[in-house]
């Protein structure tokens, strides 16, 4: 498989306390890969620095077989990356409809935008409330709406950071099975705290600590992992 | 009745009311009407970067100034006919707007009004500066004659207002048109969550670089209209107080819809007016009144009435 993401030597210091330190991270189209750590390993940083959000003090990332280290947050979106918020970062005095068709007017244009809004709000299962104002909605419902954003984008590869996070359960089950419907098509980076639904989708996982890679390998590899179990997952 | 045709026979209704006020109005508030109308197109302006992109200005004057004189200069030096003049003040307004909104733009918040402010002053200074050609404070005049635009006086009342009225209409539904165009829709997005914006995949640095140039020109059309209806050019329209009032007049009627710049001018126009007839502390009166507004409709005018009445109101 050819690498639709890869970083070489990257890394982040912040005033001298090394965030992330020389990761290299190869990520092949189609696959659904995870990335896990324990708080303060470097997840936020290093995706940050992916998405272009904070410039990297050392190393380079290519998107697509393309240098994008210096490029703006806006022109990898461009190429086809999406990435949806850690913390919600939706337009909260907008409707959802409106919230969503701002995502998909990057590359749609007159009635198309309105039916892959609609397919966008369905898929999370939002329809019913497209009209309503975001700020209105529940927590885990304004989850749902920036998956939609990331989904109506149609991007290549889709960076989730903590999409679960305030899901009820029945939600994440819906969340999973959504997930798996988009590969191959779209390649998948998860950045995920959960660790059922890391188990359950990732085909590989990537395991982040102290700012540098710590293992890598298949769920079952990585839940076998010594080295892994020491550092986050404890004794199980 | 739809939303489409609701807004239109609102905005529609209100540019006919306003004509249909040429037959009507006694002089004195004929003349008021007209230099309202102006003056509105600059709080036109003024709304489209404050009310929909959110980005607080407090140099404005500068463009409103640039219009000014980018048309009253070119007739006192150059002996340029109205259309001309017109069209240099326009032109002024876009280079100077261009200019200071990339250099502006690369700040944010607090630093972005103090920045805008600054320009603003630099412009009023410049033109102080150069007082031999611009006569500085006491300003000039542009006669009658020199006022004859396609065989039409504008120094003629009536002419003046129909004049204003096609400025007015024009700043109006350009506004329209643009906020309910996709662009003007990722305006909204960037004064609601601008990095949002920017991972969606937006250019925030465009579109409010394209924000600032056309509330520029906006405000330097209104101000070469000013100057060639009512006749003068003075340094007082580069002033920071040429600055704030756009700002109050979109903040009372509604920052953020499209009538709003209309109710607010209108309506603080009026209180000046009618209050410095009672009292010679017409401001103390016009202050209470503001801060009475602000407390009871923080959204101004048009702003309430859409959260009240008129959700549709764009």
């Amino acid at each position: 498989m050819t690498s639709l993401l890869s970083t070489h030597g990257l890394g982040r210091d912040f005033s001298g306390l090394c965030a992330v330190h020389a990761v290299d991270f190869d990520l092949p189209e189609g696959q659904i890969r995870a990335l896990i750590g324990p708080n303060g390993a470097g997840k936020t940083t290093f995706v940050s620095m992916l998405i272009g959000s904070i410039a990297p003090s050392a190393g380079r990332v290519e998107f697509d077989g393309r240098d994008i280290t210096h490029l703006p947050a806006h022109r990898r979106v461009a190429f086809g990356m999406a990435y949806t918020f850690q913390v919600t970062s939706i337009f909260l005095r907008l409707t959802l409809a409106e919230n969503v068709a701002l995502a998909a007017r990057r590359r749609l244009h007159g009635d198309a935008v309105a039916a892959e809004v609609g397919a966008a709000l369905e898929r999370v299962g939002l329809a019913d409330h497209a009209t309503e104002i975001a700020g209105n909605l529940s927590y885990g419902h304004q989850r749902l709406l920036e998956i939609a954003m990331g989904l109506a984008q149609r991007p290549r590869l889709l960076i989730l950071d903590e999409p679960t996070q305030g899901l009820a359960d029945s939600e994440i089950e819906a969340f999973k099975s959504l997930i798996r419907n988009l590969a191959p098509e779209t390649t998948i980076l998860l950045i995920e705290h959960n660790m059922g639904v890391v188990m359950d989708l990732a085909e590989r996982i990537t395991v982040l600590d102290f700012g540098a890679v710590l293992a890598e390998g298949s769920p079952s590899e990585i839940h076998s992992n010594a080295a892994v179990q020491t550092a986050y997952l404890g004794t199980g | 009745m739809s939303e489409q045709v609701k807004v239109v026979t609102l905005h529609g209704g209100l540019i006919a009311l306003l004509l249909a006020m040429n037959f009507i109005l006694p002089a004195y508030h004929h003349g008021n009407l007209a230099r309202i109308m102006v003056l509105t197109s600059y709080a036109i302006g003024y709304n489209i970067l404050f009310g929909y992109t959110g980005l607080l200005s407090l140099g404005h004057a500068l463009f409103f100034a640039a219009g000014l004189y980018g048309m009253g200069l070119s007739i006192l030096h150059f002996g340029f006919s109205p259309a001309p003049a017109l069209a240099a003040g326009i032109a002024a307004g876009v280079l100077v707007s261009l200019v200071a909104g990339m250099l502006a733009l690369r700040t944010a918040g607090v630093a972005f009004m103090i920045v805008t402010l600054m320009f603003a002053q630099a412009g009023h200074l410049t033109i102080l500066l150069f007082g031999t050609y611009t006569r500085g404070d006491e300003g000039f005049v542009i006669q009658p004659a020199q006022r004859v635009l396609a065989g039409i006086d504008l120094s003629d009342p009536v002419n003046r207002y129909l004049a204003a009225l096609v400025l007015f209409s024009t700043c109006l539904l350009a506004t329209l048109w643009l906020v309910r165009r996709p662009a003007g829709r990722v305006l909204v997005a960037i004064r609601e969550n601008e990095q949002r914006t920017r991972l969606l995949g937006y250019d925030a640095f465009r579109y409010k670089l394209a924000a600032v140039v056309i509330s520029g020109t906006i405000s330097a059309a209104a101000g070469a209209t000013y100057g060639l209806l009512f006749g003068y050019a003075g340094a007082t329209f580069a002033t920071v107080q040429y600055s704030i009032f756009p700002l109050l007049w979109v903040l009372l009627g509604g920052a953020g819809t499209v009538i709003g710049p209309f109710l607010g001018t209108l309506f603080m126009f009026y209180l000046i007016d009618l209050t410095s007839g009672i009292t010679t502390a017409y401001m103390l009166i016009a202050g209470v009144v503001l801060v009475l507004l602000t407390l009871f409709a923080p959204q101004g005018m048009a702003g309430e009435l859409r959260r009240r009445l008129w959700g549709w109101l764009p």
